[in-house]
């Protein structure tokens, strides 16, 4: 009996202790986030606990409102689950916002060129092309790291800028509505055909229908399918696994026969694609074409850099992230709500993201620490797994920074 | 046509745009000779912006603008010293997290107390005596505000600081090889600690130098980038003042190339003049790599016996 009276109360309790330690750096993030945001708040002479339930209020108060909420998560957590890909494989993905506009561009070009022609598979075959179209770019960043040494971080910092400029000047000219040039100052296409366009949700409960007449559309299920598909490919196939081996630590990869270049160049063009699939979703869902204000985040409304906070947030897990998206999601919606009610400009919520992405990073070295002290004893069983993002061109391997 | 572009005042206009590109890269440049790769950079900017913006609207006095985005600047660098120093942060996710905060809380600070736009005199032209009279050359180099005079003047600081000083050694040193920095007797904490600081003191002025000297105003997200292009710039001069200053040079004047050609109303799509530095930082990206003098301990934390 000792399947029943050891071995499996210990696996619970390995399983329980790992997942606290995973958990903890959130946990006390979102503690530390919410004092401060209340010290800010009172700062600014509002009442936390008021703007809190307006917050509450504007994200869930309403069938609509949750709806947005879903809505406003939805590019968020397609870029998260990509992101947390690229984190896996040791990559930091900032470019986000590029491979968006890019799948974005791509797809919209599809969808308005043969659209018509390609009947009801023109929708797979946009968000396809709009994946491709993403990963590619995502991969240029893969390969310039993986091969030429190049920091990720600013090359996909310089793409993302290229890309807004170059959508900018395709809704300008070559992609221009004819019909509404100039109008508003507004750059966009024409209108999708009806056929391309991804359908509302709403759910017949019998007697009532939930989200009935909202903005709440398919690319939110999309997205949560797609985060099962990425949890099963990092955790249950080989390839994902040779895409963490090369994050957790690149030498050991490549001593153990994995093609390290490769691997990251792979990781970068999921993470890409994911984020592409945003663009066309975004596009086929709500706008029915692709347009912008010009500015920089006109097309994306930030979700590039959002996805980031929430991949991080989710514990770079794609399962995480459906929460976390969705916890963004209520943030973006709920601080509209939050101004109107105590007069706090809905800005404080970029100010409180940056302080999230800087609690989780900081608070890994008492995780390390903990996880270091576990590995110490020998009684405790199952040594904490967690991801390593380190320099893979060092000559010398190096412990790396935990994540 | 050609004559109309190339006129005194694009490269009097270079001059003038390069200020805040070499405040903040060369700032820059001492903290990733350190080892500490400071990617907030943009969001110490935007609040060193608005600080000193707001200073001066409420007090009308320069300098004492300047010195609020110093104190400003210097208290965000603290702040990026102790994640990535202190608590060995991931110190390119933490950068990210630091320009969030500074974009947030600029672009709540705004709205708060401004919500429009305004515009503030800034720091006059100082027409230097005697070599501004030269024709020509003189209206270009020698007809500005005492902010670009600075950041010129720091290029040949920073490179003594680096090079000639005992100081400078040490940041190398402990840029190059942490661990003998530190079996020296070298404190590999105190020195990142230093230059981060100082880092952040001149991205507080860069930001200072867009909103109080050469556009005089502020408004949301009015670096628009300029902060990553800066951490890019030291990559692209090779973490050298020098080549820092040949590469800021290139950037000023492709922005103040664009601005000319939409005054002269040239036929070329302005999308591809504002693109144009972000490629060519790509590019420069990839030869960039390839360099001997990219200091190796950049972005590792030191853990002493690690």
């Amino acid at each position: 009996m000792t399947f029943t009276t050891t071995i499996v109360p210990n696996f619970i309790k390995s399983l329980r202790t790992r997942r606290l330690l995973e958990l903890l750096p959130i946990i006390v993030t979102l503690i530390l986030a919410v004092a401060v945001s209340s010290v800010l708040l009172i700062l600014f002479d509002a009442n936390p606990i008021t703007a809190f339930n307006a917050m509450w209020q504007g994200a869930f108060g309403s069938q609509n409102s949750t709806a947005e909420t879903l809505v406003k998560a939805t590019p968020i957590m397609f870029v998260a689950i990509g992101i947390t890909v690229a984190f896996r494989g040791g990559v930091i993905n900032i470019g986000g916002e590029g491979q968006m506009i890019m799948g974005a561009v791509v797809g919209t070009a599809l969808t308005l060129s043969i659209g018509e022609s390609l009947g009801a598979l023109v929708i797979p075959l946009a968000l396809c092309a709009g994946f491709i179209a993403g990963g590619i770019y995502g991969g240029i960043a893969g390969f310039l790291k993986a091969y030429y040494d190049v920091n990720e971080i600013l090359s996909t910092i310089m793409m993302n800028q290229i890309a807004v400029q170059l959508m900018n000047f395709l809704l300008n000219g070559p992609m221009l509505d004819p019909t509404t040039e100039g109008v508003n100052n507004i750059a966009k296409t024409q209108r999708i055909p009806d056929i391309a366009e991804l359908p509302r949700l709403s759910i017949d409960l019998g007697t009532v229908q939930l989200f009935d007449r909202t903005r709440l559309h398919a690319g939110f299920l999309i997205a949560l399918a797609l985060a099962v598909v990425i949890y099963i490919l990092l955790w249950k196939t080989t390839i994902g696994y040779r895409i963490r081996a090369v994050g957790l630590n690149p030498h050991a990869a490549r001593y153990a026969g994995i093609h390290v270049g490769r691997n990251m160049t792979l990781a970068m063009f999921l993470a890409g694609g994911c984020a592409g699939i945003a663009g066309v979703v975004q596009v086929l869902a709500l706008g029915y074409r692709l347009q912008t204000d010009g500015s920089p985040v006109g097309f994306t409304a930030n979700a590039g850099f959002n996805g980031i906070v929430a991949a991080l947030f989710g514990g770079l897990n794609p399962l995480g992230a459906i929460f976390s998206s969705g916890f963004f999601g209520a943030l973006l919606v709920g601080a509209n709500g939050m101004q109107r009610a105590v007069g706090v400009p809905a800005a404080m919520i970029t100010a409180i993201n940056g302080l999230i992405v800087i609690f989780i990073v900081s608070s890994q070295i008492f995780t390390r620490r903990i996880a270091r002290q576990r590995l110490l004893q020998p009684a405790e069983s199952s040594p904490v797994a967690t991801p390593i993002i380190s320099d893979p061109s060092a000559d010398t391997p190096t412990e790396g920074v935990l994540l | 046509m050609i004559g109309e572009i190339f006129t005194a005042s694009l490269f009097a206009s270079t001059i003038r745009l390069a200020t805040p590109y070499l405040f903040a890269s060369l700032g820059e440049t001492l903290a990733q000779r350190s080892g500490v790769l400071n990617l907030g950079l943009d969001g110490m900017m935007l609040v060193g912006a608005f600080t000193a913006f707001y200073t001066v609207l409420q007090t009308g006095s320069l300098i004492l603008g300047l010195l609020v985005a110093i104190i400003t600047g210097a208290v965000m660098g603290l702040a990026m010293a102790f994640i990535s120093v202190t608590l060995k942060a991931e110190q390119g996710i933490s950068g990210i997290g630091v320009y969030l905060f500074g974009l947030g809380i600029s672009e709540l600070l705004f709205n708060k107390f401004l919500s429009t736009p305004r515009t503030v005199s800034g720091f006059p032209q100082v027409p230097l005596p005697i070599l501004s009279d030269i024709p020509v050359i003189g209206n270009v180099l020698f007809n500005h505000n005492l902010l670009v005079y600075g950041a010129f003047l720091l290029v040949p600081a920073m490179w003594y600081v680096l090079n000639r000083t005992n100081f400078g050694l040490m940041v190398r040193a402990v840029g190059q090889t942490p661990e003998a920095a530190d079996a020296m007797g070298v404190s590999v904490a105190r020195i990142r600690y230093t230059t981060v600081i100082i880092g952040g003191i001149f991205a507080g002025i860069a930001g200072a130098s867009l909103s109080i000297a050469l556009i005089n105003t502020f408004q949301q997200n009015l670096t628009s980038g300029l902060g990553f292009i800066a951490v890019a710039l030291v990559y692209f001069g090779g973490w050298r003042p020098t080549g820092v200053l040949f590469g800021s040079l290139l950037f000023s004047f492709v922005n103040a190339l664009q601005l000319q050609i939409s005054v002269v109303g040239l036929d070329i799509p302005s999308e591809f003049a504002v693109m144009s530095p972000y490629v060519i930082t790509l590019i420069a990206l990839i030869f960039a790599s390839k360099r001997q003098d990219k200091p190796d301990a950049l972005t590792k934390p030191f853990e002493r016996g690690g």
